[in-house]
């Protein structure tokens, strides 16, 4: 019998997160930005039937860039997550922070342990009550790497680039259409193109809506919006 | 092994229903579920019932109305419970008969709809919502041949027919459209009874809540666990209203009004 070849866990790891870091890079970029009423997500994708950014409970919403089969599964596991737990206890005991902490278990679990590791990052955003209390915005990547993230946040494809243009010109107490503008010229900044509604997925936690704040900007709207920026 | 793993994806109907979720995570959970069977022959639990719900159509869709009180045996054990919940934008589930289990099945009847629709992204057909809380009545059997029944109407709007439609339910979960009205509880024959004399077909939205206020008073008059209108204290019945643009609680004033109307005709009898 032949002996399988030594390979370092170190050199493992290195090729795994260059293998993720790879397929992440190649999609499409995500944006969630703090806003007056509550926080705003921004993702390019040119499909409307294929979703990047969802609703997962009450306050909370989900984003993810990369492998669609991959996020798509993750998401439908922190629906079931949220839902069990809301109807367990109560609907206020559901939280981003245990949800998150869950994503990042799942991820950093496959990929030590999986030959393949999943090619996503996940945003999860709850937004505050009004009494006061803070937004949250929780970035997990590939291999379970856990931050949270204030005012606002980026991940996908050249990601860095945008982060940098949101650092530059990310204001507090933005109103809505002001943090739309942001996110779409932030969007822009690695394209040589104009975006428009149909390259856009928008959605929003309203913090003024009733129970569930979860809210798309369906495409008319969007566009009757994105016009009135020009 | 008949398929291979990656057939799975294809046969597992489930992953976006919230009660077989449950089922496979925690039964403990689930309506019907018992740790212990109660031994043959025990008196059944002295335990709050709900009473008189109703559903009828109108022009715009659906009138659900409920009265206000839950009965245990021949006491009265609460005087404000509410008995029509809102399952999703556009339908409603009114309770009639256990009182616990009945709000329990509510809840989770919710949740499954919200759980659909997050997972598939869509909401499910009227028909769909009305099958599904068959199945659940069903599961709720062993506990209603110990005296544990919950009976529900359904109610909602159908956007695929553009018609307001209403369902009724046997302890078997055995479901059954109703084209007009329908009203269930221990008051529903009396509420049936008015409102068959008093239901026309598209009734305007003012006529269509008269006539189900009415029925609730003709019911609270002849059935003893039927709480009337409770004007002194502020008890109202509860209303509600579907339509196309959604759920909505009729308002209190509007609803105070009819109930007073209906009681000052009574009077000049």
């Amino acid at each position: 019998m032949p002996l399988p070849y030594y390979v370092s866990p170190e050199q493992i790891m290195k090729d795994k997160a260059e293998y993720a870091r790879k397929g992440i890079s190649r999609g499409k970029a995500i944006v969630a930005i703090e806003y007056r009423d509550g926080v705003l997500l921004v993702a390019e994708n040119p499909s409307t039937l294929l979703h990047k950014i969802s609703e997962i409970y009450d306050r909370i919403a989900f984003a993810g860039v990369g492998k669609y089969n991959e996020f798509e599964n993750l998401r439908v596991a922190g629906v079931r997550h949220a839902d069990v737990k809301g109807y367990s206890y109560s609907r206020g005991d559901v939280s981003a922070k245990a949800l998150a902490n869950a994503y990042s278990q799942a991820l950093g679990n496959i990929f030590t342990q999986d030959i393949k590791p999943f090619e996503v990052e996940v945003l999860v955003v709850e937004v505050s009550d009004v009494n006061g209390s803070k937004n949250e915005i929780y970035h997990i990547l590939y291999d379970g790497t856990i931050e949270d993230e204030k005012n606002y946040a980026a991940m996908g494809g050249q990601s860095d680039e945008i982060r940098r243009y949101l650092k530059d010109n990310y204001q507090e107490g933005l109103d809505f259409a002001a943090a739309l503008t942001l996110g779409v010229r932030a969007l822009m900044v690695t394209q040589n193109k104009a975006l428009t509604e149909r390259d856009l997925e928008v959605a929003v936690l309203d913090r003024s809506k009733e129970r569930r704040k979860f809210r798309r900007i369906p495409p008319e709207v969007l566009h009757q919006l994105l016009s009135n920026l020009k | 092994m008949l398929e291979s793993h990656w057939q799975h994806a294809f046969f597992d109907y489930s992953s976006s229903s919230f009660a077989d979720l449950l089922r496979q995570s925690s039964p403990h959970l689930l309506p019907g579920h018992r740790e212990q069977p109660t031994p043959d022959g025990a008196e059944p639990l002295a335990i709050p019932h709900g009473t008189t719900v109703l559903a009828l159509r109108y022009r715009d869709g659906v009138i659900m109305a409920g009265d206000r009180q839950a009965s245990e045996g021949y006491q009265v054990a609460h005087r404000r419970i509410e008995k029509i919940f809102k399952s999703d934008d556009l339908s409603g589930i009114g309770i009639a008969g256990a009182a616990g289990p009945a709000m329990e099945m509510a809840r989770l009847f919710q949740t499954e709809l919200e759980h659909y629709e997050k997972v598939e992204g869509e909401n499910l057909s009227l028909e769909g919502k009305a099958n599904r809380l068959g199945q659940m009545i069903r599961m709720n059997l062993p506990m209603a041949m110990q005296g544990l029944v919950v009976v529900p109407i359904f109610a909602g709007f159908d956007e695929r027919a553009g018609v307001g439609r209403l369902f009724k339910y046997d302890v078997t979960g055995g479901r059954y459209e109703e084209t007009d009205y329908f009203a269930q509880g221990s008051g529903g024959k009396d509420a049936r009874d008015s409102l068959k004399k008093r239901f026309r077909r598209d009734m305007s939205r003012d006529d269509a809540l008269r006539v189900a206020i009415e029925a609730l008073i003709d019911a609270a008059d002849e059935d003893l666990g039927t709480g009337g209108p409770d004007l002194l204290r502020g008890i109202l019945p509860s209303v509600k209203i579907i339509t196309r643009s959604g759920f909505s609680d009729a308002p209190d004033e509007e609803v105070r009004r009819y109930c007073e109307a209906v009681m000052n005709d009574r009077e000049r009898l």
